[in-house]
């Protein structure tokens, strides 16, 4: 099967730092893929790479495209390309990467479908729960100035269409009680459900979720698994997420990667990645770990 | 009922404990005399005092109604309500149409002034209460509007009607203008751009003396009505009113006129800024204003969203200005200072930011205040300014919090489940 997401010798420089040193990896579609590593390895870079926040220095990232065609959409295109002198006589390719550099932006990438969450929560404090969930579907509602303010039936339809979507996944999320809230004023485990409902209202194809469980206790990280494996069987969303907490990314990816020093070092199952030795070694910091250092 | 009475007694208590140092030690000259009925009288007051009150309080439902006031936090408008009751709003329209035949040509003229500022808070509102973008140069857009009318007319001849919305657009272009260059700009940075760019405009129209007059300014005619002039004698080719209706001329037909037509453009703007809150792009301007970031990871490009705030609000301000232009008859730079821009500002902070409630008292409370203020007007801005500073302690969010659309959702129209992703992966 075609993977959905590739990434293939993505590397991110800022300024000498190397953050990134070509990572390759592949997410499957339907699957459940997590990235591990210690603090610092690069976990978060790869996902702002992933949905377009940074500019990768090098490498390619291929979202597979809805009609499942062989090259897949190129998700750094999106952002806006350097121009080149051989675009001089591509007139067209040239046309697209203006286009691209004048309004390209992460907010490409999410049309495509690709949403992600937070690592620290980005609601929209001042607004309820409801409008945060409406401004997430703001490319699928009529957003046209004339027939909003003249409240034309199409307006209307679609209006209605996605506070019933909204509901939906309010409901899914267990939050319909909460719909008129303010978003600030939740509790922090509601915020972080409501971002990942808020992330859905985007109909992603692909989730990207950056520690989900990070200051849940283990009940709720526990429902919180058990919601993103009812995600991927009832929705066919694929997830790639970043975690901490072990138990959890052991209990439902079918695939980890494992980075350190923004590099892979492994990955596969996690039966493999739990018996492999440099894994052990990054984590516990065996001599392993030194030899490549200093 | 005997909870009531403990907590009676215990009020009671306290009451004595506090009076009875306060009045049961009296101090005169060197003597000190202990009135020991004193307290005793003063707490039994209190002990009866509050037991009347809690049993009023709920048995007529004072409490509740108390209650629900102090947790205002909780957004609380209904669909397509959001604001205040009908009745509040009826009575408002009866009395800014009544007003001109009650109160007077004066009255009008500082109505026809607070409709103007009223339009220019609104349009800034949209920039700085609902986008977030911190406007300190909004009069450049007022400026815009006005020279367009002052100068179209000077050299095209252009009429009221026709520089009305092309001074709208004109201004929008130049609001465009300078979202470009700011589009990256937050808080503190973005303020002092948008003051450089409205004191650009002013000394350009100051200083391009060939073109814009300078500081002798460009006069303007008044607006006609269908070809029909306000005047004594008719000077734009037209014929004067008074004569068409064959009634006594009056200088007072030129305000009622003016204030006629700014109540239509204010009302008619009041119902979009309502109307723009609840829908797309409005909610963008919101979001955006609470977080650029997430805004951008759910499929929302902020250019557009900012420039359309920028553009919009700008060509708020541009019908502002060919108003004002035609009310005074006459425009030079002077009118477009920066002090106008705080001004403006200070309505909309003072509103509460984002509430058109909010922004059209405070801008009546502040252009008609200083008027019946005349004798103090030395103070004008130094009452601005503390009031201002007392806002900011005790109210910062506003006279008028900003309230959330509320949505009732009825449980049958739930679909059963959320609405299926797109085919193509769904179906492996």
């Amino acid at each position: 099967m075609m993977p959905l997401l590739t990434v293939h010798g993505l590397s991110m420089r800022f300024g000498g730092v190397t953050a990134l040193h070509q990572v390759d990896f592949t997410v499957q579609p339907g699957s459940i893929t997590a990235l591990i590593g210690p603090n610092g390895a690069g976990k978060t870079t790869v996902f702002n790479c992933v949905t377009g926040f940074y500019r990768a220095s090098s490498g390619t990232i291929h979202l597979q495209d809805e009609y499942q065609q062989a090259e897949g959409i190129d998700l750094l295109a999106l952002l806006g390309e350097p121009l080149q002198w051989s675009d001089l006589w591509q007139p067209h390719r040239l046309s697209q990467r203006l286009y691209y550099k004048m309004f390209g932006g992460p907010h490409l990438v999410n049309r495509v479908g690709v949403a992600r969450t937070f690592q620290n929560i980005r609601l929209f404090n001042e607004l309820t729960v409801m409008e945060n969930l409406l401004v997430a579907q703001h490319n699928q509602v009529d957003s046209g100035l004339l027939s909003g303010l003249l409240s034309s039936r199409r307006f209307r339809a679609y209006e209605q269409a996605a506070v019933a979507r909204a509901s939906a996944w309010l409901r899914f999320f267990d939050l319909l009680p909460e719909a008129n809230r303010l978003a600030g004023e939740l509790p922090y485990g509601y915020q972080r459900r409501l971002e990942m409902a808020r992330a859905l209202c985007t109909q992603p194809r692909l989730l990207c979720l950056d520690e989900p469980a990070a200051g849940l206790n283990p009940n709720e990280t526990k429902a919180l698994s058990q919601l993103i494996l009812t995600l991927r069987e009832r929705f066919a969303i694929t997830i790639l997420l970043i975690e901490h907490d072990m138990g959890m990314v052991m209990d439902i990816s079918d695939h980890l990667v494992v980075l350190e020093h923004g590099e892979v070092i492994a990955r596969g199952k996690p039966e493999q990645i739990q018996q492999d030795p440099r894994v052990l070694a990054a984590y516990l910091g065996t001599q392993t770990a030194e030899k490549g250092g200093l | 009922m005997s909870s009531r009475v403990s907590r009676a007694l215990r009020v009671a208590v306290v009451a004595l404990l506090l009076f009875a140092p306060i009045t049961g030690l009296v101090l005169s000259g060197y003597q000190l005399s202990i009135h020991w009925q004193r307290p005793l009288w003063l707490a039994a007051a209190v002990l009866v005092g509050y037991f009347t009150l809690s049993w009023l309080m709920q048995h007529l439902g004072w409490l509740d109604r108390f209650a629900a006031s102090r947790s205002a936090v909780q957004p609380t408008a209904t669909i397509g309500l959001s604001g205040p009751r009908p009745v509040w709003i009826g009575a408002a329209i009866l009395f800014a149409l009544l007003l001109p035949f009650v109160l007077g040509k004066y009255a009008v003229s500082v109505a026809i002034l607070a409709l103007i500022y009223l339009l220019l808070g609104l349009g800034l509102n949209i920039v700085v209460g609902l986008a977030g973008l911190l406007d300190l140069g909004f009069v450049a857009f007022y400026a815009v509007g006005a020279y367009t009318y002052a100068l179209g007319y000077h050299y095209f001849h252009l009429s009221f009607w026709l520089a009305l919305p092309l001074g709208a657009l004109l201004a929008a272009l130049f609001g465009m203008i300078l979202g470009f260059p700011v589009l990256r700009l937050h808080g503190d940075y973005l303020a002092i751009v948008t003051l450089g760019f409205g004191e650009i405009i002013r000394l350009v129209l100051n200083n391009w003396v060939s073109v814009t007059g300078g500081p002798n300014g460009v006069s303007v005619p008044f607006p006609t009505l269908l070809g029909l002039e306000f005047n004594r004698k008719a000077k734009q080719g037209g014929v004067p009113i008074h004569e068409f209706f064959a009634v006594e001329y009056s200088s007072d037909h030129r305000s009622l006129f003016l204030y006629f037509l700014l109540l239509i453009v204010v009302a008619l703007l009041i119902l979009m800024v309502i109307r723009l809150k609840r829908m797309p792009i409005g909610r963008a301007w919101e979001a955006l204003r609470e977080n650029e970031v997430a805004c951008r990871s759910l499929g929302i490009h902020h250019v557009t969203v900012k420039l359309s705030a920028f553009g919009l609000g700008a060509m708020v301000g541009g019908v502002g200005g060919v108003f004002f232009a035609a009310l005074q008859g006459f425009v030079n730079p002077t009118s477009f200072t920066f002090f106008e821009s705080a001004y403006i500002l200070a309505i909309v902070v003072l509103g509460g930011m984002g509430s058109t409630t909010g922004v059209i008292g405070a801008a009546l409370l502040l252009t008609v205040l200083p008027e019946l203020l005349r004798d103090f007007s030395d103070y004008r801005v130094l009452s601005v300014g503390i009031a201002m500073v007392l806002m900011m302690v005790w109210r910062p969010r506003g006279l008028r919090q900003r309230r959330r659309p509320f949505f009732v959702i009825p449980a049958q129209d739930l679909p059963k489940a959320p609405v299926a992703v797109s085919q193509g992966v769904a179906e492996q």
